[in-house]
Order: C-alpha cells, then structure tokens, then sequence
C-alpha cells in the first residue's frame, strides 16, 4: 500500500471532480459518504478507484439525507468525513447540515451547482449560494468557499478540512458543472510540502478511557426544551462564529481605488469579470473588480470600503440576484449604484461583462 | 408478566437523569431498561453510542452513561451507520420511534437491512405519534381512533399497520437478526435486545428488534386498559417473537 497518495508536488491535467477526489485524498480524510447526482458523480468515481490504495473508505447512501447524516455520523467518530453533492441533493442536504450548525460539527460538504430551481439542468449554475450560505433552518453558521479554478479547488478542498476542524463549523466548497467537467492544468501536492499541516481530530463519541473511571460519557444533542435554553447556545454559537469570521474571510480586488465601476463576482464567473476588467483598464477605463472567496462569512467590511469609493457596482452571476442578496445586506447604507448582470443558471462570457460595462460608463 | 423479576436500575442508567422524563406508565422506561440489563450483561457500556431519534425517543438523550447522540427524526439509522462505518469498534444502537422508522425514515431502515450495516436498531411501537400529540402512526390498529383518525383508521383510506420487523426479515440476507418483543415480557425482550447486539458484535450483520409499547397519555387508558391494550390488542396484529435469527443461533418464539 502507498504511503503518501502524492508524493512531492506534480503536475496535472484533470477534471475538477477529479481534483477534489485527490485533494481529499491529500489532505487525509478518511472516509466519504455519497449519493449519485450530476454534475459530482465522478468525484465518487476517483474515490472510489484510489480509496482503497490508501486505506480510505466509501459508503453509498440511499439518498442525501443519509449521505449528509452518515457523514455527520464519520465526523462524530472523529474522522475527517466529507460528502458531495448538488442541486435538488443539496435541497436535501440542508437537513443533515441543519444538524451540524447546531451542533457545530465539522463536516465539509463539496458542492458542484446545477441548474434549478427542481431538477432543472444536470450542467451549470450560481444558484444554490442562498442555500448553501443560508440554507436550512438556521442562521448561516457555515463556512463556504466559492472556487474559480482547479488550483483553487484543490488548494481550498485541503483547506476546508482545516477550517472546519479548527472552527468547528460545516464548511462547504462551493464549485459548479463548468468545474466539475473541465479539464484544466494545476499543481497538486502533498500539503506538508508547502508547510501545510492538517488540523488534528478528535472524536466526539469513544473517547479514550472507561466510563465513570477516567472518562465522562458525552451527551450531545439538538433539541432544547426552552426559548431561554436554545437562545443561551446560539448566543454563544453566534459570538463564536463573529469572533473567528475576520481571521476566515477571503477576497480579491483589483483597480478599486480609482474605478467608477466594480465588477463583483464569485466563484468561475470571476474569471469571465477578471478577464472583462484587464480589457478594459488597457482600454484606459476606470473599471476594477471585487471577488469574495468566502460567502460566509462575506467580506462585508472590505466590500463596504469599495462601495463606497466607486460610482457604481456591477453584480455579475449566474443566477438571479443571490450574491447580489449578499452584496446588498453586506453594504446596507452605502449610497453606490447597484446594477445586475444576471443570466441564473447559464454561463457568462467576460465580452458580455465587457459590453454591459460599457453601456454603463 | 414476569416484571418483578428485574433488579431495579440498571448501571449503565445515568442517575442524574432520573426520575426519567416520559410520561407515568409509559413505555419507553421498560424498553430502556431492557436495554441498560442487555448493556450490563454484555459490559459493553464503554464501547456503546446510542443514537436516540426525535418524538418521545429524543427524550432517552441523557437516559444512560454511554456515548449518546440525539438526531433528527427518523435519522438515527444514518447517523450511527456513520459512526459504525468510521469506527467499526463502536457498538451502535438506533432507538426510534414507530413514526421515525416506518415513515419518515423507512427508506434508511430498509436500505441498511438490505446492506446489512452492522448496527443494531431498536423501534418503539405504541401505535401513534406520541410527541406531536397522537397522531396516526403506520402503526395504528384499524379502527383505533388517533388525532387524525378521529373516526378510527379506515384501512381503505389508510392501510394496514406496518409490518415491520416482517418487512426487515424479507429485506436482510443471512446474519441478520430480526425480532418483535413486548414491555409485557421484559426478560425475554432483554434476551433478544442482547441477542441484537451480540449479532453486531460478532459481525454477523443488521439487528432489528421492534418493541410493543405503551402510551396511556395519548391512549388516553388507565392501567388495566393500557396493559390490555398492549397484550391483547397489539399482539393481533403484531406478533411476538423472534423473526428471523443467524443460522448459528437457536431462534425462540412466543408460543
Ligand atoms: S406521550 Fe406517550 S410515548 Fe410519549 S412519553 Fe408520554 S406516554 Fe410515553
């Protein structure tokens, strides 16, 4: 059996769904919990196929609630435990991760968005952001990446196992079809060679040691029996969460000190506004762009400084409005325009940013 | 009956918690304290975790000293099949209520009969929802009268109870033990919740025991009434005994 599934560095020319199953793998979860659904089934399929070479396991659900409920499951055995999933599974999913917001577990969910709402397309969209950064009856305490590329996928999948072991908040990757499907080139590592050291893990259940001799058994659970009982506990979840939010928030920005206008996108429709803004700035216009990598938390505060810079922003997805949902509560009070490029589960080209930029100037 | 037999509290309780929070004369008391005599017996307290699902269930979150999880409802079966897949020293138990397993988490309960996951999983019938306030379970008996049956449940609106530990055994292969037991016969429900959990231990497959059970609040019964209830009026529908027992195993039944 191989020691380390990559060895070194290396460099590589795969699927994103690839890419997350060797991420995975590199970061050292352990066992993955699944339920087929497009566009993430080939994720089970490399995990599958190079699991047992290094001693990882795999369990196919029978739907996603068992899927996200197993997983919790794993992580409470004190596993790094992880699932996938997409569109009406993610519907699903919200359950299960319900469960874990309270509970504050830390499970990572990898997300590849599809078109919706209901079944809708197997292909493409941005239109699970609501979901994933508020879904479920609760208040948003995840942590979720939205990834542009496949370096990203593979550097923020690693990354997503520390942060949810760390914080102890599920955290989610929020990619999409496009990335699942496209072949792309990255480098893919072994984290210890870039000095990456993963968060150890600890179990919730079976502990080490022997009950009422040298260890106390652990009660855990969800429901509450008062209004004042619950309202104690998610006080203190939401301190928890504001208080480490700033040391989690991830963005990028480029030209916003002097542009008129700023593009705000996320996850692969920023390559298209990225591509948009560097036309435009050699065309001597005052164009830049803002790209939050987290959604939760949201840079509000850095976002809020841009805004209120810039003459206009520029709201680019491919969806109807849902990061502009997040961009508008982020800077509530901020006098900037506000325009919207919004094309909900179909691909965005960066000459669409570019002539929408333009009609705007 | 033969109740009287039993020593008064189990160890593997947690006395803190006790008096227990369940209603007077209900029965979810008599099924865990099968299950703590069956914990004792074995000495598996410290490798046990015990998943308790939502409805009455839930109220078992703090019932012993052993790991325990409260889940959702009807998702206890996923959340220890997760647990026993990332640790497969960890003894796991599912307890749910009837409403948990053969509604709105049937389809976990089958698919890990059909998987034979190495669990153990212990269901309550008492013939309704007794949580949400009584409503029709898939277990209610044809003509009883439940909240949304005020009239009684009409088997051609609403069908036959489930058959559940019957459905079990024709979902799970070789090495699965399935059996019914009764709060009206705590010694032999002992014998077949440790016979459950034996099954798992010995990694022989899935473990299924269905208990029949007692809830005089939504009931609305007395003693006597509740008791009969249980012994005469279940038991026509629901069969005693063992239903299905790993070909190494002598199986018994109620007769
Ligand atoms: S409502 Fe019924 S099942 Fe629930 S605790 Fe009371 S008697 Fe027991």
């Amino acid at each position: 059996m191989a020691d380390k599934p990559i060895e070194g560095e290396k460099k590589a020319f795969m699927t994103g769904n690839e890419v997350v199953a060797w991420a995975a793998l590199a970061a050292g979860a352990e066992i993955m919990y699944g339920y087929p659904i497009t566009p993430q089934n080939e994720i089970m399929h490399y995990w599958t196929r190079l699991a047992p070479k290094f001693n990882r396991k795999f369990l196919q659900t029978e739907d996603e609630l068992s899927a996200g409920f197993t997983t919790i499951g794993g992580v409470l055995a004190g596993k790094r435990a992880f699932t996938a999933t997409a569109g009406p599974g993610n519907t699903l999913m919200q359950e299960p991760m319900s469960m874990a917001e309270m509970m504050r577990l830390p499970t990572v969910v990898v997300i590849q968005q599809r078109g919706g709402p209901s079944t809708a397309t197997v292909i493409y969209s941005q239109q699970e952001v609501t979901m994933t950064t508020y879904g479920g009856n609760g208040e948003g305490l995840r942590i979720v990446y939205s990834t542009s590329n496949h370096q990203e996928l593979f550097d923020y999948t690693i990354k997503a196992f520390n942060t949810a072991w760390k914080y102890r908040f599920p955290t989610f990757i929020l990619g999409d079809g496009y990335q699942a499907k496209m072949r792309e080139s990255l480098t893919i590592y072994d984290p210890e060679v870039r000095g990456i050291e993963m968060v150890p893990t600890t179990p919730y259940v079976l502990r080490p040691g022997q009950i009422g001799v040298n260890r106390e058994p652990n009660h855990l659970r969800n429901t509450y029996n008062t209004e004042e009982e619950l309202y104690e506990v998610l006080q203190k979840h939401i301190s928890a969460y504001n208080e480490v939010a700033p040391e989690i928030v991830e963005y990028q920005e480029f030209g916003t000190e002097d542009a008129e206008i700023v593009v705000v996108s996320h996850g692969v429709v920023f390559r298209s506004c990225k591509g948009a803004v560097q036309e435009l700035r050699e065309e001597g216009l005052r164009v830049g762009y803002f790209r939050p990598i987290t959604l939760r938390p949201f840079p509000g505060e850095q976002l809020r400084k841009v805004a209120e810079r810039a003459r206009m922003l520029l709201i680019v997805e491919s969806a109807y409005g849902q990061l502009a949902k997040l961009v508008k509560d982020a800077i509530f009070g901020c006098s900037v325009r506000i325009e919207g490029l919004f094309k909900p589960g179909v691909g965005i080209t960066s000459e669409e940013v570019v002539t929408k930029v333009k009609e705007l100037l | 009956m033969s109740n009287h037999e039993l020593p008064r509290m189990p160890k593997s309780w947690r006395l803190e918690s006790k008096p227990h929070k369940f209603c007077p004369g209900c029965g979810h008391g008599l099924v865990l304290k099968a299950l703590g005599m069956a914990i004792d017996e074995l000495g598996i307290q410290d490798r046990v975790v015990f998943g308790c699902d939502i409805g009455c269930s839930l109220l078992a979150w703090d019932f012993f000293n052993v790991d325990t999880i409260q889940t959702h409802h009807g998702r206890t079966t996923p959340v220890v099949t997760g647990v026993k897949r990332a640790n497969p020293e960890a003894i796991v138990i599912a307890y749910m209520g009837d409403g948990g397993g053969y509604a709105i988490g049937s389809q976990h309960l089958v698919n890990a009969a059909a998987r034979n996951e190495l669990i153990t999983a212990i269901l309550v019938n008492n013939t309704n929802y007794g949580m949400t306030g009584g409503q029709m379970a898939p277990t209610t008996l044809p003509g009883q009268k439940t909240e949304t049956t005020p009239y009684g449940r009409d088997v051609k609106e609403a069908g036959y109870p489930t058959q559940g530990p019957e459905m079990v055994a024709a979902i799970a292969r070789e090495g699965a033990y399935v059996a019914r037991g009764t709060i009206a016969n705590l010694k032999q429900l002992t014998r077949f919740i440790k016979k459950a959990l034996q099954n798992q231990m010995e990694g022989r497959g899935f473990s299924f025991v269905e208990v029949l059970s007692a809830c005089p609040t939504n009931w609305r019964t007395n003693a006597k009434d509740t008791w009969e209830f249980v012994e005469k009026e279940m038991t026509k529908y629901f069969k005693v005994g063992e239903i299905k027992v790993p070909a190494a195993e002598g199986g018994e039944t109620d007769e």
